[in-house]
């Protein structure tokens, strides 16, 4: 049984201890996924079968693959092209995964999205690459090269009546070009702004035309799908989530990195046997389970399997499934604080809740760390929690996510909040 | 229409409209900061947010914006439950949190949404410690001041410069609570809507600079509707004054033309009101050449003596229809010369002639906007009509409101909209002699010189008859045309060629006959150009002129011959004919008149223009001028009264307005509310607001007594603060825009029937010719249309295009300060090829033929080798050009801008 059966994802990355080249590439069954949905498949026939296989979307939201390229199917309403899109800004926090992806295994990207645009009958596809990302870049570029080379791209990929033109952008560099139409416009050389949804992208994409947009590892999970089918791809998965996930650790354990585990492994699995325990002297007391827009769990949830259905009714997200772990000796404040440092850093500036908003969070969190903080100050952060959290207050969930860390550390670590105030200091620092 | 239940109450609202609009259509208060009615919602500032429940069981609701929220029918939603008014006032605490509380000395108190806003949503006190942001702010030009502090980041002004008009100058940078709204470097603002930022910026970033220059709150101004005088088009307007002087101008909404948006030569245009060149007294030359102002009442005798049964009366396109009437009345229609010059009035002619006829009709500007294929011939309505150009880019978007029907995006969802459409545009074809700021959404232009465009007619023409038709450009016109619902031809005066009206004409015609809404515009040179041309007189200006040289008095009423008439013929004309002059501004005709008598600008005098639709409207006297001004009309009636023409001398505006209506057009009777006018309850309409301050002290100086103010035996209005502004007055008697709670412009929509649509008393003015869109016979192909073209320009010679300038070529605005800083100094454009070939750039001088002063080349992209352009009104004796010029370098010439740079370089 080779490593791909149970890794499709990196597996061959751990085999081969770094990049697979091309030819290593397809020595192990590379675009043979590819080749099979071009030659012997239909565009709906692709589609169903991404459905079936209950592939969800690897970004973020979890959103079902299947029924997303669905939406762009067929002739478009008016005549013009169609485009794919693979979101490639990883910009999330605590999150390294896509970047593994694109550094070691790039022709996996390339023959999942050869996939998607297929099925989706596109001609141009763009990967919206991460501005910092170098080595990616340089990677895609040159595996992009090679596939053209070999006729897996360009004019008639894989001698049939199919063209696709795979580029790369990169990002100027904002974490709001992660969410799928501010990436959208960033790609159209607009201002990196979300748009109003609707319409839907499928509907009514890039320069106006059907796009879907879909997460790195996302695409990559769709190569092993169209080799070995939709029940084994669903077997995979521990839970009702089918696959494999790259779980991420980062914080003070004995081991912090990547592993590509079954779909629902469950937390103090991952914690306790991959990323081998925290270090000596540190207990764990809560954690962002998939980035730093989610909520934090804490020790009541660390049995659970880590899948999207799961992490969602314990009230957080699965998210990017890399998580950021705090231990008892990082104050909950400060770690708000530089959580929504950042994402006042980053907002667009189109909305008000969001631009005037989470500055005002973070002034106040910082007051209150630098032992500032006044009484009033946690009804303040409430209200703008529940002002700036809810779906439809602001113009798109950059800054839902923002509150996402700050209301359940408000709901787990209050006391620490109040500590604060009391003591007029950090009670943390010394 | 679709039921809505707002806080337990039905309304009816228009399906597929935003929850935001139907509100406000109802005049219920909801805030809101980033939607516009004209820009439609983008969901940026959340102020407008309120409850909606999602059944009959949901009592908890969800949190949504109006402006971004479809209308259903039974829909169920709060603006009253707390969770929203909680968040409204939020969103005001957040947009506080930078924004200065310098309102006592910001232009925009007293009449600032973000003001009115605040108070509504109840949000008093400030819990945010931080510091405030704030921002270096940019020059932008004579009009607009820049106060970036005050910016509350709703985009509205960018939405307007870029998305609207098409400005490319202003936009937004940053990102975060560190946006930034301007240009990018410091500089004039180049679009000539560039004012409206000061009424669509929702608070005091972007302010009118000569206003703040001798600054009045809004409360204290006396204000009166008013209709532009900078153009045909008519835009409503409010003007409005304080201590006897013209402060501001600003927009007066007008459902069917202006809408939201007027044009910068019509807000900024107004300060030759305040000019100190202005004639305040009667005044007579001497024999020996000595000019003397004196006593009125003397000099008018004296004048009214020189009259005679051959006096002749040079009326005026810039005068009211009234003072033309009284004029044409005392002279007699025999000795009137309406004071055009004979090439306009044919094309003017030839426009009512079209009219009478009928076959298309005359578009509104809100027809212009549902215009879908739209041709234009000849006429660089930018800068003749400026805001006929605005709303010719609207209708550009049509398509794409199709296009996003079709993918089920709201109309209303302006990026969504825009997204979708990229760059998908309606049939736009522009054929001008050189280019127009209309040319980046064209789908085609073409150039030429006049019997060019006039071949192009001719082939577009021909391509309707479905004949033989080699010209590219004029096929893809054809065929544009012929495919669409209503078709647009736009042509004017400014080319001063019959037969190009005519031809577009015809090209209306013809489309009407096969089944379509064709439409026609001509635009006319100046505000009543075509009001005179309805008025009509039996002299021509050559004939009349003529007759000045050979010793005939003349009353030339509010009109520079200068402009009109070559200097020789005009010099001539004044030295041998004795002139009675009025007008309101010195100018070179007043200077070699015998009587002079000082006329009432059109803000201190209530009259009547026609527009390029033949609408007549009534624009209100907004207060009493200093000096012995008075309207020209009121002269002419002293004169009639003095040689026993009692029927005449007209004591009151209705006596004057009414002869002229039953002497010319019934209808002009119901323009505008008359002097008997009364509200419910027997009051008249103030001037002034109900907060109008100092009554009693500012004249304190002068005299402790305050005056009785006077009775306005002209207006229903009164230049007092007694009496009411209702809203659903005669829309023509609007004297400004107020509602309880809403102090800004925003207010408006309390005066209209719906959100954007008419007024609640009727959009004001009255056609004088009901267009027939009956279509004619076709009429026996017109040999003289078919002009082949003129004889061959000899070596080296330019043939003169006319062109204009917003800025510089209309004749009042062009003595507005503002302006003034705006405008060009005189120059002639040249196209590249003859640039190239006599070695000249842009910037260089040239010496004209037939003219003492040199020009400054521009060179224009799309001009024709051997045309020279000339910008009407700003060349000093550019009347006397010859048809046909000679260019040569002047080596010594030292270009304006450059010493203006030098200006700013030495500070």
């Amino acid at each position: 049984m080779s490593l791909l059966d149970t890794k499709p994802l990196i597996g061959r990355v751990e085999e081969l201890g770094g990049l697979v080249s091309l030819k290593d590439y397809v020595s192990s069954g590379g675009y043979s996924g590819a080749k099979r949905a071009l030659t012997q498949m239909s565009p709906e026939e692709v589609i169903d079968l991404v459905r079936n296989a209950n592939l969800k979307g690897r970004g973020g939201a979890g959103f079902p693959t299947g029924m997303k390229w669905n939406f762009a199917k067929g002739e478009p309403l008016t005549p013009g092209p169609k485009y794919l899109v693979c979101n490639a800004d990883e910009m999330e926090p605590g999150t390294f995964k896509d970047r593994y992806l694109m550094e070691f295994n790039p022709h996996l990207l390339i023959e999942g999205m050869i996939i998607g645009a297929f099925a989706i009958q596109a001609e141009i596809a763009y990967i919206f690459l991460r501005g910092e990302y170098h080595e990616p870049y340089k990677q895609l570029n040159r595996a992009i090269d090679e596939a053209k080379e070999s006729g897996r791209l360009g004019n008639s990929v894989f001698g049939i009546d199919f063209n696709l033109e795979l580029r790369v952008h990169l990002s100027g560099g904002r974490y709001i070009c992660g969410e799928e139409t501010a990436l959208l416009n960033a790609l159209e050389g607009k201002r990196a702004q979300p748009r109003s949804k609707p319409p839907f992208p499928p509907a009514s994409g890039a320069w106006g035309r059907p796009t879907i947009v879909n997460n790195v590892e996302t695409f990559c999970n769709v190569p092993a799908i169209l080799r070995n089918g939709a029940q084994w791809y669903q077997d995979l998965g521990l839970t009702d989530d089918a696959g494999t996930k790259l779980y991420g650790v980062s914080g003070r354990v004995n081991k912090p990195g990547l592993w590509e585990l079954p779909m629902g492994t469950p937390i103090r699995e991952i914690i306790e046997v991959h990323a081998e325990g925290m270090c000596d002297g540190f207990k764990l007391r809560g954690l962002l389970p998939g980035g730093a827009s989610t909520d934090f769990l804490v020790e009541e949830h660390f049995d659970l399997p880590m899948d999207y259905a799961t992490i969602q009714s314990a009230g957080s997200r699965m998210g990017t499934g890399t998580m950021i772990l705090m231990d008892d000796s990082i104050c909950p404040v400060d770690m708000c604080r530089n959580l929504e440092h950042f994402f006042a850093q980053e907002s667009c500036g189109f909305c008000t809740p969001c631009r005037e908003g989470i500055p005002w969070v973070e002034a106040l969190l910082t007051d209150i760390e630098s032992g500032k903080g006044q009484l009033g100050d946690l009804e303040i952060l409430d209200q703008h929690a529940a002002f700036i959290g809810g779906p439809s207050n602001t113009f798109c969930l950059h800054a839902p996510g923002a509150m996402e860390p700050l209301q359940s550390a408000l709901k787990y670590f209050r006391d620490d909040f109040e500590q604060h105030i009391k003591q007029g200091r950090c009670p943390y620092r010394s | 229409m679709a039921t809505v239940i707002i806080d337990g109450i039905e309304y009816e609202a228009e399906e597929g409209a935003n929850l935001l609009h139907a509100v406000l259509s109802q005049r219920l208060d909801l805030p809101y900061f980033c939607w516009h009615p004209s820009l439609g919602s983008v969901g940026a500032c959340r102020q407008c947010a309120v409850i909606q429940y999602m059944g009959p069981e949901d009592e908890r609701g969800r949190l949504q914006m109006a402006c971004m929220t479809n209308v259903s029918d039974g829909m169920r939603v709060s603006i009253d439950a707390p969770f929203a008014t909680e968040f409204r006032s939020t969103v005001i605490e957040w947009l506080m949190e930078n924004h200065p509380h310098d309102c006592p000395v910001c232009e925009e108190g007293g009449e600032c949404h973000l003001q009115d806003m605040t108070v509504m949503t109840g949000h008093s006190v400030r819990r945010y410690r931080g510091q405030k942001r704030t921002w270096r702010n940019q020059d932008l030009g004579p009009f607009i001041g820049h106060e970036m502090n005050r910016c509350i980041t709703c985009y509205r002004c960018v939405r307007f410069y870029d998305d609207y008009a098409g400005g490319k100058d202003l936009g937004a940078f940053g990102s975060r609570d560190r946006m930034f709204f301007g240009r990018f470097e410091d500089g004039t603002l180049e679009s000539e809507f560039a004012g409206n930022l000061v009424e669509v910026c929702p608070t005091g970033v972007f302010t009118d600079k000569p206003f703040a220059s001798q600054y009045t709150r809004k409360w204290d101004l006396q204000s009166a509707p008013s209709v532009c005088p900078g153009c045909s088009v008519g835009c409503n307007i409010f003007v409005s004054e304080r201590y006897g002087q013209l402060r501001r101008v600003t927009n007066r909404y007008h459902g069917q033309l202006n809408q939201y948006f007027i044009c910068d030569r019509g807000r900024f245009g107004s300060h030759f009101v305040n000019s100190d060149k202005r004639v305040r007294n009667a005044g007579v030359r001497r024999e020996d050449g000595a000019f003397e102002y004196g006593d009125s009442k003397m000099i008018v005798e004296e004048a009214a003596k020189s009259l005679s049964n051959s006096t002749i009366g040079i009326g005026s396109p810039r005068a009211s229809l009234e003072s033309n009437f009284a004029l044409r009345e005392l002279v007699g229609s025999e000795n009137f010369c309406v004071g055009i010059e004979e090439k306009e009035l044919e094309v003017l002619s030839a426009y009512t002639g079209l009219m009478r006829e009928g076959g298309f009709s005359v578009p509104s500007l809100e027809e212009v906007e549902e215009s879908d294929a739209i041709l234009i011939l000849g006429e660089d309505i930018s800068n003749t009509a400026p805001r006929v150009a605005l709303s010719v880019r609207q209708a550009s978007r049509i398509v794409s409101f199709d296009l996003a029907s079709g993918a089920e995006i709201p109309v209303w969802q302006d990026a969504g909209v825009r997204g979708h459409a990229q760059h998908s545009r309606n049939p736009l074809f522009v054929a001008t002699p050189a280019s127009t700021r209309l040319d980046d959404i064209a789908t085609q232009f073409a150039g030429g010189s006049v019997d060019e465009l006039i071949g192009i007619a001719n082939s577009v023409q021909r391509v309707l008859d479905n004949e033989e038709e080699d010209s590219g450009f004029a096929v893809a016109v054809g065929e544009a045309l012929k495919a669409a619902k209503h078709p647009l031809v736009i042509t004017g005066c400014s080319l001063q060629n019959e037969a190009l009206v005519r031809l577009a004409g015809r090209i209306a015609q013809t489309l009407n006959r096969n089944g379509q809404d064709s439409r026609l515009i001509v635009v006319p040179s100046e505000a009543n150009s075509l009001g005179v041309a309805l008025l009509g007189g039996g002299l021509s200006l050559t004939r009349a002129l003529d007759r000045m040289s050979s010793g005939e008095a003349a009353i030339l009423l509010e009109n520079d011959l200068y402009r009109r008439a070559s200097s020789e013929v005009v010099d001539k004309a004044l030295e041998n004919g004795e002139c009675i002059a009025l007008d309101s501004n010195e100018n070179a005709t007043l200077s070699k008149s015998r009587f002079v008598f000082a006329a009432a600008t059109y803000a201190e005098q209530t009259g009547t223009f026609v527009n390029y639709e033949s609408r007549a409207q009534r624009f209100f006297q907004a207060f009493e001028p200093d000096g012995e001004v008075l309207p020209s009309w009121r002269w002419l009636s002293q004169f009639a009264s003095l040689n026993g023409r009692d029927e005449l001398s007209w004591k009151s505006f209705e006596g004057v307005s009414s002869a002229c209506a039953n002497s010319t057009f019934e209808e002009l009777n119901n323009v505008a509310p008359s002097a008997d006018f009364r509200l419910k309850g027997g009051s008249k309409i103030p001037r002034q607001t109900h907060r109008y301050s100092g009554r009693t002290a500012m004249r304190a100086h002068l005299d402790i007594h305050e005056p009785k103010s006077t009775v306005d035996v002209d207006t229903p209005f009164t230049y007092s603060m007694e009496g009411q502004n209702p809203a659903d007055q005669d829309g023509a008697a609007i004297p400004y825009a107020w509602a309880p709670g809403w102090n800004s412009n925003q207010s408006v929509f309390k005066f209209q029937q719906e959100v954007g649509g008419e007024l609640i008393g009727g959009d004001p003015g009255i056609r004088l010719i009901a267009v027939t869109s009956e279509p004619v016979p076709s009429s026996a192909p017109d040999r003289k249309l078919d002009v082949t073209t003129s004889e061959e320009t000899t070596n080296g010679n330019f043939e003169v295009v006319p062109l204009n300038d917003v800025f510089g070529s209309d004749e009042m605005s062009s003595l507005s300060w503002p302006i003034q800083r705006r405008m060009s100094a005189p120059y002639l454009v040249i196209s590249h090829e003859d640039a190239r070939r006599l070695d000249l750039k842009a910037g260089m001088g040239v010496h004209v033929s037939g003219l003492d002063e040199s020009l400054e080349v521009r060179i224009d992209s799309r001009l024709k080798a051997g045309l020279a352009g000339v910008p009407r009104g700003m060349i000093k004796n550019g009347e006397s050009l010859a048809s046909s010029i000679e260019l040569s370098l002047d080596p010594d010439f030292v270009s304006r801008a450059s010493v203006d740079r030098d200006v700013i370089a030495r500070g």
